[in-house]
């Protein structure tokens, strides 16, 4: 069996099981984010959410993916019709193949890369070609106006985002996701850079166009933003990717913050849990938040939006960037340096 | 053989993808090919083992750059039939200037000779025990760290210089003042008044300098919004 695996066949069956291995629970994840959303915004709302198709609403989202497959695919017909049905392949692809590096565990990985977070960080940055390729190709004006507010916002909280991470690889002294976590043993990164955490998951809700900074969709102003003219399964595509990168901004902040697969204390009743049950739990906490600032907080101006991001991350980012590069200069704490 | 046949497929899509950016008529397409054509650069880049490189090409040029030439060009209303009408008029000029740029480059590009130094630049080893990344990192930050900053200054006299240029103060824009708008509070701008019933009244006018120590007892909401019933 060993010996299977080494052959260059055997090396694609592997890949292509350890790929559904990944993916299988990320779908079904995000099928029941969309339960979980309706079911935390029902509690919060004090109303009961889906309750009828199986017991508790359960299969409430196979009832909608099975309808949202049933209904008919309609290209407008002013639109760019090949770019118009790439835009939710692109976004939906995009929000899956950032998992490849994400490590679920100790050496529980795909692809260990040494340029991990990289890598992660690409792949976030190209989401906006899915969004603004979708309002253009739509040809309608709310689609338009949808895709350049994404695109406006999705560049300007980038930056502050890399800010973040650089500020964590100065802690780190590599790129590499598992060293990321295995640097957190004994302490989160949450703690001593509690600030970078909070500009981290506020930036990670502007660049998933989650509520309080969902102006894409804008349902009030632009009725549903950039996919307004979608329909049936071009439809299902975008929604299975931006809630697939709710769940990737979960993880992403749950390994860079919250010490990734390992328990909260490296002591008895908190090591019995493997260290995936531990990530998982995390990323549903993170999810969780998600859901909370959803059913909290009003949406923002699209002023104070960009306000937000420029004015105040962007300059408040930069100097924690230079603040924890000093410390660890002057304490000699930087990885790498003795 | 399989890095080969990648190498084959990113080259051969690279090269196509940016003879489409120059040829397609549509200049979201073309911009669209661009990005297509980064991408296939940061495979190269990856098959050479440069890892670090290769994702930095597509967070850059692809995340950053091409957003915003894609942001720039399919807001621009291009009429393609104007763009070509003129177009025998323009042939000969334009096609002057053409042959003279062929022909400098073609100069060029025979004088061109290389030096025998050369390839042993080329092979530069990345030092034992240590990735390409920190390798990098050694050499812009460490050994020619004044020509980094340098080149750091240049950048930011083009950002200042490109600020100067378009800013400019338009007069009769409203602007939202975050810092007076939170220092604020109720007493400045908000007056309880109960209302008798029936009769109405008229809004008395706003002293100049709101009294602080004038106390305006806390009334209940629905007794000012009482008498406005009609």
């Amino acid at each position: 069996m060993q010996s299977f695996f080494a052959t260059p066949f055997g090396t694609l069956v592997f890949t292509v099981g350890a790929i559904l291995v990944i993916m299988v629970p990320v779908l079904i994840g995000v099928a029941y984010l969309t339960y979980a959303e309706r079911k935390v915004l029902a509690a919060m709302q004090l109303r009961r959410g889906p309750n009828i198709v199986g017991p508790f609403g359960l299969f409430q989202p196979f009832a909608d993916a099975i309808k949202l497959m049933m209904k008919e695919t309609i290209v407008p017909t002013g639109s760019n019709r090949v770019l118009f049905l790439m835009a939710p392949m692109l976004t939906f692809a995009l929000a899956l193949i950032a998992w490849a590096v994400i490590p679920f565990g100790e050496g529980l990985v795909l692809a260990d890369i040494n340029v991990g977070v990289l890598y992660l960080f690409a792949i976030s940055s190209l989401g906006v070609y899915g969004i603004i390729i979708a309002g253009w190709a739509s040809n309608s004006k709310y689609a338009f106006l949808g895709a350049l507010r994404s695109a406006a916002q999705m560049v300007s909280y980038e930056v502050s985002i890399g800010f973040v991470i650089i500020t964590v690889l100065l802690c780190v002294g590599s790129l590499n996701l598992s060293e990321v976590v295995m640097a957190q043993q004994g302490l989160w990164f949450a703690i001593p850079l509690f600030p970078m955490f909070v500009v981290f998951f506020i930036s990670a809700l502007a660049e998933t166009n989650r509520a309080p900074f969902d102006l894409p969709e804008g349902e009030s102003e632009i009725v549903a933003g950039f996919f307004v003219e979608y329909s049936s399964m071009s439809f299902a595509l975008f929604f299975l990717g931006e809630y697939a990168n709710m769940i990737l901004m979960s993880a992403m902040t749950t390994i860079l913050f919250l010490g990734g697969w390992l328990p909260p204390f490296d002591i008895a009743p908190f090591t019995w849990l493997p260290g995936p049950i531990w990530f998982v739990l995390k990323i549903c906490l993170c999810l969780f938040v998600f859901l909370w600032v959803r059913a909290t907080f009003p949406r923002y101006r699209y002023d104070q939006l960009m306000r937000l991001g420029w004015k105040v991350f962007l300059p408040f980012s930069l100097l924690w960037v230079v603040l924890t590069a000093a410390v660890l200069m002057a304490f000699g704490w930087l990885p790498g340096q003795a | 053989m399989i890095a080969a046949l990648a190498f084959y497929a990113f080259a051969a899509v690279l090269v196509t993808s940016a003879a489409m950016v120059v040829t397609s008529r549509n200049p979201v397409h073309a911009v669209l090919f661009l990005i297509l054509a980064f991408f296939n650069a940061a495979g190269l880049f990856l098959l050479a083992g440069a890892e670090f490189l290769a994702l930095i090409l597509v967070i850059v040029y692809v995340g950053a750059v091409a957003v915003l030439f894609l942001f720039v060009v399919m807001m621009l209303d291009v009429n393609f039939a104007e763009m070509r009408s003129g177009f025998v008029r323009y042939l000969p000029v334009g096609g002057a200037i053409g042959v003279v740029l062929l022909a400098e480059l073609l100069i060029v590009g025979l004088a061109w000779t290389v030096s025998p130094e050369a390839p042993r630049l080329l092979a530069a080893p990345i030092p034992e025990g240590v990735t390409n990344t920190q390798a990098l990192g050694r050499v812009i930050y460490t050994d020619y760290i004044y020509l980094f900053q340098a080149a750091g200054l240049v950048l930011l006299v083009a950002m200042i210089g490109a600020i100067v240029l378009t800013l400019r103060d338009r007069p009769g824009t409203k602007r939202q003042d975050v810092t007076r708008q939170i220092d604020r509070s109720r007493r400045d701008t908000l007056d309880m008044i109960s209302v008798p019933s029936g009769q109405g009244m008229t809004v008395p006018p706003k002293p100049e300098v709101a009294k602080p120590e004038s106390p305006k007892p806390p009334e209940p909401a629905h007794t000012s919004h009482g008498g406005g019933h009609h």
